[in-house]
């Protein structure tokens, strides 16, 4: 549908105009790595022939993009603050055609945080075959569908003033039991939990640059289960959010 | 054919106080070409009404129809535009933009600039959506809405955010576009503003339509004023039946008479019941007018 596109032409102006948007999606990961990989550069992972920056820039692909794709909650949160969101239900704009604008814009900004880090990588000497590099890319953005959903679902259940802290502590967690930051280790509870939680597959999609083997039976169904869920989960969140602010 | 049509509209909302009856059987039939007011205090089911009717809130009973289709049909097909009640702007986009961008979702849109024009923001059309005075927010609340080219247009409490000024300016352009047949229903709680630009006013209060007609026949009910006074042991029906007395209701020892014609009213009052005595006699505005306009069974349901 036309109107659906021209729809999303500008809601994708409107992401790329906002400057605290920037600063979140885009420059905090780059920052971030710098700060890790940029002090340690010359440095070996013990054990292993990996560099601090190559290690850290595939980390913080997995957590840069999972923050990037839940940004859409903070911006669907500020829509509804704003009563966009019944302007838009009285509109004939159909809900898989907001969807369709609220996932795209999601996996632009993901993709755009993703390619400023691999430039990042490239400047502190990250050297990875073409092959991994385009396997891990793949992965990820396939990783990345559940919480496609989830910042839809996260947009339409908190409040405007709360999507920083929710979204900020969520991300926070996840990054840690799925070890984003440092190994979990192969057995114990925490490792169990991560087993069922897709961002451990981010992670892990992430890896594969690192020659780590790309997901199992057990990752392929999480990743499904969860975008599948989430994906309901949000259409239940979204028809039923019609109330006055 | 009617463009909206409700049927018993009912609705109650869950609160830490207990259940609020907000809509208590709504029963509206709307001509297309037709103007029409909802008039009504604060907290008389107006926005909850208007909710249920364009889909956004399901109502507990009830049904509703716009232009002989579900409320969602009608949407669907693009007939229905409004300006809710509330609602700022999405930023990070110009006036121009905005408008675009919703007459983008519909099949037989106004032209942008046309729209721009009519709603006399043709000036600030570059201009962000949030660096905007209120007056020219609501201006914009407003072209979004007719951008459309809506054959129903809802407005509730349109001018809320809006100077003397503001005022007069929006309605002028509410009346150019209702000039082009189209239907339109708002929501306020001034009754001038029923008058001047309304054809009808629905009458509501406490959830229900009290009174549904012309605005010069709702501004004579309304523009009443209203006798209180101590007189024990009256019945009801004798005071009903006093001259000037348009409606009358006893609260304890108390009466309170809503009156057309109130001198009238309070002389007959003295003449047949001397005993009368704390008398007050008020200019009815609104809230008066429907304390006297609602009988006292609203209190034995919600019990």
């Amino acid at each position: 549908m036309t109107g659906g596109a021209t729809y999303l032409r500008y809601e994708l102006r409107r992401t790329l105009r906002n400057r605290r948007f920037y600063i979140f999606s885009f420059g905090f990961p780059l920052v971030l790595y710098y700060l890790i990989a940029g002090t340690n550069r010359g440095t070996r992972l013990s054990g292993t022939d990996l560099s601090f920056a190559t290690y850290y820039m595939v980390s913080v692909s997995s957590f840069g993009t999972m923050t990037a794709m839940l940004s859409t909650g903070a911006r669907i949160s500020a829509e509804r603050a704003a009563g966009w969101n019944r302007q838009l239900r009285i509109s004939p704009l159909s809900p898989t055609a907001y969807f369709r604008t609220k996932v795209v814009t999601a996996y632009l900004v993901a993709i755009v945080s993703l390619l400023l880090l691999y430039v990042a990588g490239l400047t502190l000497g990250v050297s990875i075959p073409a092959g991994r590099w385009v396997r891990m890319t793949v992965l990820i953005a396939l990783g990345l569908m559940p919480f496609a959903a989830a910042g839809i679902v996260i947009g339409h259940l908190v409040p405007v003033d709360s999507t920083g802290p929710v979204m900020g502590g969520l991300t926070a967690v996840l990054a840690f039991i799925s070890g984003t930051w440092f190994p979990i280790g192969d057995h114990g509870v925490v490792h169990d939990i991560a087993q069922v939680l897709p961002s451990y597959y981010l992670v892990e999609a992430g890896r594969t640059a690192l020659g780590g083997n790309a997901w199992g039976t057990t990752g392929w169904v999480v990743v499904v289960v969860w975008t599948v869920v989430l994906a309901r989960v949000a259409r239940e969140v979204y028809r039923r959010d019609t109330a006055r602010g | 054919m009617a463009s909206v049509e409700l049927r018993g509209l009912v609705k109650s909302f869950r609160t830490p106080h207990g259940d609020v009856r907000a809509v208590r059987g709504v029963d509206v039939a709307i001509e297309t070409g037709e103007t029409v007011a909802l008039l009504g205090p604060n907290g008389a089911g107006k926005s909850t009404t208007i909710d249920m009717a364009l889909g956004l809130l399901r109502p507990d009973e009830g049904e509703v129809t716009l232009f002989g289709r579900s409320s969602s049909d009608a949407i669907e097909a693009g007939l229905i535009g409004a300006m809710l009640q509330s609602g700022s702007l999405i930023r990070d986009l110009r006036v121009r933009e905005l408008v675009a961008m919703i007459a983008a979702l519909y099949p037989d849109p106004l032209g942008v600039e046309e729209v721009l024009e009519l709603t006399g923001l043709t000036e600030v059309a570059e201009q962000m959506t949030h660096k905007l005075s209120g007056g020219q927010t609501q201006r914009v609340r407003f072209a979004v809405a007719i951008v459309s080219n809506p054959e129903l247009l809802v407005l509730d409490e349109p001018t809320v955010a809006l100077d003397v000024e503001g005022r007069r300016q929006f309605w002028t352009t509410m009346r150019a576009f209702a000039a082009r047949g189209k239907t339109v229903v708002f929501a306020t709680h001034y009754l001038d503003e029923a008058d001047a630009y309304a054809d009808r006013a629905v009458l509501m209060a406490h959830g229900r339509v009290v009174a549904d007609g012309p605005t010069t026949e709702i501004k004579a009910l309304v523009g009443s004023r209203t006798i209180r006074a101590t007189l024990p042991d009256v019945p009801d029906d004798e005071l009903r039946a006093l001259p000037g007395v348009t409606a009358g209701e006893r609260r304890g020892e108390a009466i309170v008479l809503a009156c057309s014609d109130s001198d009238a009213a309070i002389r007959a009052l003295l003449e047949r019941f001397p005993a009368a005595r704390d008398i007050e006699i008020q200019g009815a505005g609104l809230e008066e007018a429907f304390v006297a306009l609602t009988s006292g069974e609203d209190e034995e349901r919600l019990a």
